[in-house]
């Protein structure tokens, strides 16, 4: 980190920091003030980016293939030190459909999306119940928890792991290989290639195994998927697989520590989903996921784009702001507030267009059981030490500390 | 009242489905399609609505009614 890349910010439209402590805590005043003076910003920071803010842009650059691409959908330009690098690993693209272009997205997604359908992962909700009721036996007699540490961050590993078929005692490993890659490693390259590298070992070994011991998961799965008559090769599963855990672990727990922190400090909306019949949980994990929207991906310019004043140039970085474009007042009536009933809600957190998440439906099943299973048994529950609380910043914003007393 | 599902615009994220499994239903891509050809049942009008408004892809409109 450079002293450039730490000096203040100045003009938000100019120079805009994603690392920024005031933006990691919250973005939304930075995003009003771009959408009212620019609206797409830019800065040099971090290898350089735009950031728009309208949702109608974030939406019609979600649809710009292939003037935009996948390819490397990291926020920030990381610049791999010459002893780092090495070949790449044949027909192996990392984090498939998600970082890869059609042709070569268009028949990895379909061969993805059909274990993810709604009707595909309801067999998870038993298991993701049982998982929650679990958690909170082992705090719920000490008056309190960190409800980032203890609960959210605990869910989706286990639940991945599950619907993978990997040994679950090893989530703590699969939390420090994530975070190693997506948070810590953002800014560090030597050690996002090294967990990327334990990550790829894993999963190499774990689909060899099941090419030799099939059973009932999604590794096993994914290996008798066809398409179009091929079978999938292995290095594109052990992709597969690695996008499981990166974009299906921290995105995850940092919504359902989002709401949590919401629902700390807004005694009136706790009260109410104290109380909420099956409609109002339908639209206030819908909401929340708007408001507290975790994910930003990005995109590479291939061909000159000019949108809303900005002229995007080829090797540009562009953000996708999903958080910020569903706080757009042209889209969402009185956006920086939670209203647990919206019934207009066409936000965009999983994205829009062909990169839609494909995990979107694990996801909201995840949350909706995470939090109602919290609500009965823990309808009270305030921030015991709001200094105490951090956001995790970058890609995917959410809670990482978030001590909470429970009770009146 | 009846709705239509444009299948071009429509990438899957089966959030119809999920508020109104009586209306649409989805494929093995989580892509919609409407039951009883978009017909819409008298009593599910408010229904029909929330998932026109509630599409991310602006996929779902009314055609009728």
């Amino acid at each position: 980190m450079t002293d450039t890349e730490r000096c203040p910010v100045s003009d938000l439209s100019t120079d805009y920091d994603i690392f920024d402590p005031d933006y990691v805590h919250d973005p939304v005043p930075a995003w009003s003030e771009i959408r009212e003076s620019c609206p797409i910003a830019h800065t040099d920071r971090w290898g350089g980016s735009w950031l728009p803010t309208r949702y109608d842009d974030v939406q019609a650059l979600a649809k710009m293939v292939p003037e935009l691409s996948s390819a490397n959908p990291g926020p920030i330009v990381v610049n791999i030190p010459e002893e780092f690098r090495r070949p790449e690993r044949e027909g192996y693209n990392g984090a498939a459909p998600i970082s890869a272009d059609p042709p070569e997205q268009t028949w990895t997604r379909k061969a993805l999306l059909p274990h993810f359908t709604p009707k595909a992962i309801a067999p998870q909700h038993e298991y993701t119940q049982k998982l929650c009721h679990e958690l909170i036996d082992g705090f719920i007699d000490n008056g309190g928890c960190d409800a980032a540490v203890d609960y959210a961050q605990q869910i989706p590993p286990r639940v991945i792991a599950h619907k993978l078929g990997v040994d679950g005692s090893r989530v703590d490993e699969f939390i420090e290989w994530v975070r190693g890659v997506l948070e810590l490693g953002l800014t560090d390259p030597a050690t996002r290639l090294k967990y990327g590298d334990t990550i790829h070992d894993f999963f190499k070994a774990e689909v060899q195994d099941r090419r030799a011991n099939p059973r009932d998961d999604l590794i096993t799965a994914l290996c008798n998927t066809e398409v179009d008559g091929q079978l999938l090769p292995d290095p594109v599963i052990v992709g597969m697989c690695n996008l499981q855990l990166v974009a299906g672990i921290d995105t995850t727990w940092s919504s359902i520590g989002s709401a949590l922190w919401h629902f700390a400090g807004h005694d009136e909306d706790r009260r109410r989903m104290a109380e909420a019949d099956d409609d109002l949980w339908g639209t206030a994990v819908e909401e929340l996921l708007r408001a507290y929207s975790p994910v930003t991906m990005a995109r590479t310019v291939m061909e000159p784009v000019e949108i809303s004043g900005a002229s995007l140039q080829p090797g540009d970085k562009v953000l996708m702001n999903f958080p910020g474009a569903n706080h757009d007042p042209e889209v969402f009536e009185d956006p920086d507030t939670v209203i647990l009933d919206r019934q207009r809600n066409r936000h965009i957190a999983f994205g829009a267009g062909i990169h839609r998440c494909a995990g979107s439906n694990l996801a909201r099943m995840e949350m909706d059981v995470a939090l109602r299973t919290w609500f009965k048994r823990i309808p009270e529950f305030t921030l015991s030490a709001p200094d105490e609380v951090t956001w995790a910043g970058g890609q995917v914003r959410g809670p990482r500390i978030l001590p909470v007393t429970f009770g009146v | 009242m009846k709705i239509k599902v444009d299948r071009d615009k429509c990438e899957g994220h089966s959030r119809c489905y999920s508020l109104a499994p009586d209306l649409v239903d989805v494929d093995d891509l989580g892509n919609a399609f409407e039951l009883t050809d978009g017909e819409v049942p008298a009593g599910l009008e408010d229904r029909a609505n929330l998932i026109v408004d509630n599409c991310p892809e602006f996929a779902i409109e009314i055609v009728e009614g």
